[in-house]
């Protein structure tokens, strides 16, 4: 099995603040891994330093054996990492549908000029466009719900959707930033098993922080623990669950 | 009531009307300047609702101004003030080719020197875009605001184009055709655009910028074309209305023209072609009727600019869009 | 060299003028983040309240720029009052399109109530000074003290009063304040209140430095002084007085060396150079943004 995404050494300060410091592991193709962390651990930081809003302030980041670190957030999307937000950022005022579209559009092949004039490949692309994107809603429970604006969904659903928002670029990594966040324990056991299903049926490697221990427990087969910017711990679920750091860092406060 | 509306709804679903609608348009105002009982007919139903052939143009040309400035400031959700500024470079740009370089020039071709002026605008876009990858809100305003008033004084200070006076004898060559044509092109490509993966990469910028970034937009592509494209047909509305006024001077596309599109625009309604072509109707025909107030008129525009941003500011139709404008594809889908 | 001595005088002069027109431009920005475009028609409006006062009453000088720093000031807040605070809650550009239209109705409302340029009354007799070959008029002295005594003023308001800190505390974080008991609509009415105020007065030493007055000068001066601002680093206080000086400086050196014309070329391409290589300003600081 190889590294799909290895972080190697990255810091990153926010003046004289350590968010991350020398942080180093690596994401396995197909594994679910999860991070956690006391709040404040670093844990979004360190997503928005692999899919490129900050830069690294040292170290480097690679994904199936190339630098990320330096290149543009929509340049290493298209390389095949997908992400949902820690606070959902959905195109509020746009469909349900254009939202997919939006980022299945990174497959459309069409020049600017044939859409100005509205030539016929861009045609053949654009309904290929809504069938697909319209196909991946069906899939994902929400094609009743294509011309809703996404804003008016459900908080449940609107998570679900930005879920299908990453899936729709195609993506070889997609990272997941509480996807459980304020759901309820019966919630989030299915949740569990949705996020199986994406795993499997979209052939996708699973990097998610979370707060939630069923879900790490249940789901990932490799976990990261940060506290303070610095990686004190990683393992299988069950080498986890007995180390003792970990227990005193963030586990002893959280579940006690 | 209900039939009226179900005769309405059925009367936007009906996908022939406007094409037809737009080809005896089109027939019509050539048939116009040819046929002088027709042209006379014409100036006398005009003269008793007091507008005159000037004015129906202008609304052509308003169009033009008000659809493109729609694309950045309500599709995009950044605020230009500029769009002055690129009519400016459009209107002098065309006159050179029609006043100093072909003054032959058979009046048919005068798409040509349109286009012209609308790449030289087309081309200022592009270097404002550049400056927007950076700044955005309050601080790409600023940018489109310094453009405006260096355009300004960079004219006033060029002899070869008049200076402070301006170009003067401009040959009229915009006729009701030209302008109806050119309208009609503009909302074409606008809704092309507007309904192709650029125009969803506007629309998601506008949502998010960094949710857009990480989904694969490439944002950078997005605005270079938003600002062309917006560009292009403010330079193309340039050089319709100097070839409609027969003259340009720096201070005629200053910022309160700005201001005036910006009254169309969130009059009519932000992020909507059907909005952007009642804004622009209904602005041109009030401010023509308002002519008799002198500079009060002056006064009257931005305070109804005030007071939309107050009560209504997202305009008449704001993000509603008549099924006529939208692509057969998108209009098919809404129905089942 | 003597020819730069005195133009560096005038310099001064236009720079302190612009320093306090920009000034309000930057105390709005400060507490709100929102550029208000009407703040130069406002300057406008200072110097025709000037002529007003001045040809109704023989008052002397302290009481007219006191009288025209309260009319303008109030004119100010209630701006803000009417046409900013119902949007305060809108999408930014709603507010920004706000103040350009504000300021073009006054700007268009006084020059359809008074359509010619109007010359502006002298209010005391004028000396000049020789100092070592260069020439400067007691009226020069007064418009430089009086601008510097007015920064000086407000530096020490925001610096040293409660209802500083309390504007100081709004710029750095708007949402919270309210639950520090601080009242967030009279802060911000006094911030107009000031803002407008301290650009009345510029008007007023403005009409008096160079006596025409008329309805464009708010686009043609006012707005300058928003590009001394946004040079000076928008919301920065002291900022908004080196930008000021900085621009005076820069128009005055090009109108000594180019033809007038160049005036306008000069200042807003100033405005875009600094906008690209230094967006928040010599002073300024730069918003963060949370994902």
């Amino acid at each position: 099995m190889s590294a799909l995404l290895e972080v190697r050494n990255v810091s990153r300060h926010f003046g004289g603040l350590k968010a991350i410091a020398e942080c180093d592991f690596s994401v396995t193709e197909g594994h679910a891994h999860g991070i956690i962390g006391p709040n404040g651990a670093g844990k979004t930081t360190l997503f928005n330093l692999i899919t490129g809003i900050y830069k690294p302030t040292a170290g480097e980041i690679v994904f199936a054996g190339e630098r990320l670190d330096g290149l543009r957030p929509s340049r290493i999307a298209l390389k095949g990492i997908g992400r949902t937000f820690q606070n959902i950022r959905l195109f509020k005022q746009l469909t349900v549908l254009e939202n997919v579209r939006i980022a299945y559009d990174s497959q459309l092949r069409y020049s600017p000029l044939e859409a100005l004039l509205t030539l016929p490949r861009m045609g053949r692309n654009e309904a290929e466009s809504i069938a697909k994107s319209s196909a991946l809603l069906e899939a994902f429970g929400l094609g009743a719900l294509s011309d809703s604006l996404a804003g008016d969904l459900p908080y449940g659903l609107q998570r679900k959707l930005e879920i299908a928002r990453a899936i729709a670029l195609k993506p070889r990594l997609l990272l997941l930033d509480e996807p459980a966040a304020g759901l309820n324990s019966g919630e989030t056991a299915a949740l569990t098993e949705f996020l199986r299903w994406v795993r499997t049926e979209y052939k996708v490697t699973l990097l998610l922080i979370e707060h939630h221990m069923h879900l790490v427990m249940g789901l990932c087969d490799r976990i990261t623990v940060l506290d303070f910017g610095q990686k004190i711990a990683e393992g299988t679920p069950e080498e986890i669950r007995g180390n003792k750091r970990v227990i005193e860092a963030y586990l002893g406060a959280e579940e006690e | 009531m209900g039939k009226v509306m179900d005769f309405l709804k059925k009367l936007g679903e009906n996908r022939v009307i406007l094409p037809v609608l737009l080809v005896v348009g089109f027939i019509l105002t050539l048939a116009i300047s040819q046929f002088a009982p027709l042209e006379q007919g014409l100036q006398s139903v005009l003269r008793e609702l007091h507008l005159n052939t000037y004015v129906i143009a202008l609304v052509g040309i308003n169009v033009i101004l008000c659809a493109s400035l729609n694309l950045v400031n309500g599709y995009m959700g950044e605020f230009s003030v500029g769009h002055a500024g690129f009519m400016s470079l459009g209107a002098y740009a065309s006159s050179i080719v029609t006043v100093k370089l072909l003054p032959d020039m058979p009046d048919a071709l005068f798409f040509f020197p349109v286009i012209v002026g609308g790449v030289v605008a087309a081309l200022a876009g592009f270097l404002l875009a550049l400056l927007s990858f950076k700044t955005r809100g309050d601080y790409l305003a600023i940018i489109t605001l310094a453009f405006l008033m260096i355009v300004k004084s960079a004219l006033e200070n060029i002899p070869y184009v008049g200076g402070p006076r301006g170009m003067l004898g401009i040959p009229k060559l915009t006729t009701l055709a030209w302008a109806f044509f050119w309208a009609v092109v503009t909302i074409w490509v606008l809704r092309n655009l507007l309904y192709s993966k650029f125009g969803r990469a506007i629309a998601a910028i506008r949502e998010d910028e960094i949710a857009a970034n990480s989904m694969g937009v490439r944002v950078r592509e997005a605005k270079i074309l938003a600002f062309s494209v917006s560009a292009f047909f403010a330079g193309v509305a340039g050089a319709l209305f100097a070839h409609l006024l027969v003259f340009a001077t720096p201070a005629t596309f200053g910022i309160f023209t700005s201001t005036e599109i910006l009254v169309m625009v969130y009059l009519g309604g932000i992020g909507s072609l059907a909005g952007s072509i009642i804004g622009a109707v209904v602005y041109t025909l009030l401010s023509n009727w308002l002519l008799p107030l002198g500079t009060w008129r002056m006064v009257i525009m931005p305070l109804i600019l005030v007071l939309l941003m107050l009560f209504r500011p997202k305009g008449i139709m704001g993000f509603r869009e008549l099924p006529w404008f939208l692509p057969k594809r998108e209009a098919r889908r809404k129905d089942s | 060299m003597e020819y730069f001595a005195q133009q560096a005088i005038n310099a001064i002069q236009l720079g302190a003028i612009y320093a306090l027109i920009a000034l309000g431009y930057s105390l709005v920005y400060g507490v709100l983040t929102m550029i208000n475009f009407a703040h130069g028609d406002l300057f406008m409006v200072g110097a025709f309240f000037c002529l007003i006062i001045a040809s109704l009453f023989p008052l002397p000088f302290v009481v007219i720029l006191v009288l025209v720093m309260l009319s303008t000031g109030f004119l100010g807040a209630l701006i803000e009052r009417v046409a900013y605070r119902p949007l305060r809650s809108a999408p930014r550009v709603s507010a920004i399109i706000t103040a350009l239209g504000c300021g073009l109705v006054i700007e268009n409302l006084v020059s359809s109530l008074s359509p010619y340029a109007k010359p502006m009354p002298a209010l005391f007799s004028v000396t000049g000074y020789n100092l070592g070959g260069l020439s400067i008029s007691s009226l020069q002295i007064l418009i430089i003290g009086v601008s510097i005594l007015l920064m000086v003023g407000l530096d020490f308001f925001i610096r040293r009063t409660s209802f500083g800190m309390a504007m100081r505390a709004i710029s750095f974080d708007s949402r919270t304040v309210p639950l520090l008991g601080i009242p967030l609509n009279k802060v911000i009415s006094v911030t107009f209140l000031i803002g407008a105020g301290l650009g009345g007065a510029a008007g007023m030493l403005y009409g008096l430095a160079y006596p025409v007055i008329a309805a464009s000068m708010g686009v043609l001066v006012g707005w300058k002084a928003f590009i001394a601002a946004v040079v000076g680093g928008i919301g920065s206080i002291r900022g908004a007085v080196v930008g000021g000086f900085i621009l005076g400086l820069v128009e005055v050196m090009t109108v000594a060396v180019l033809p007038s014309t160049y005036r306008d070329l000069i200042a807003y391409s100033l405005l875009l150079v600094i906008l690209i290589f230094k967006p928040y300003g010599l002073l300024g600081k730069a918003p963060n943004q949370k994902v």
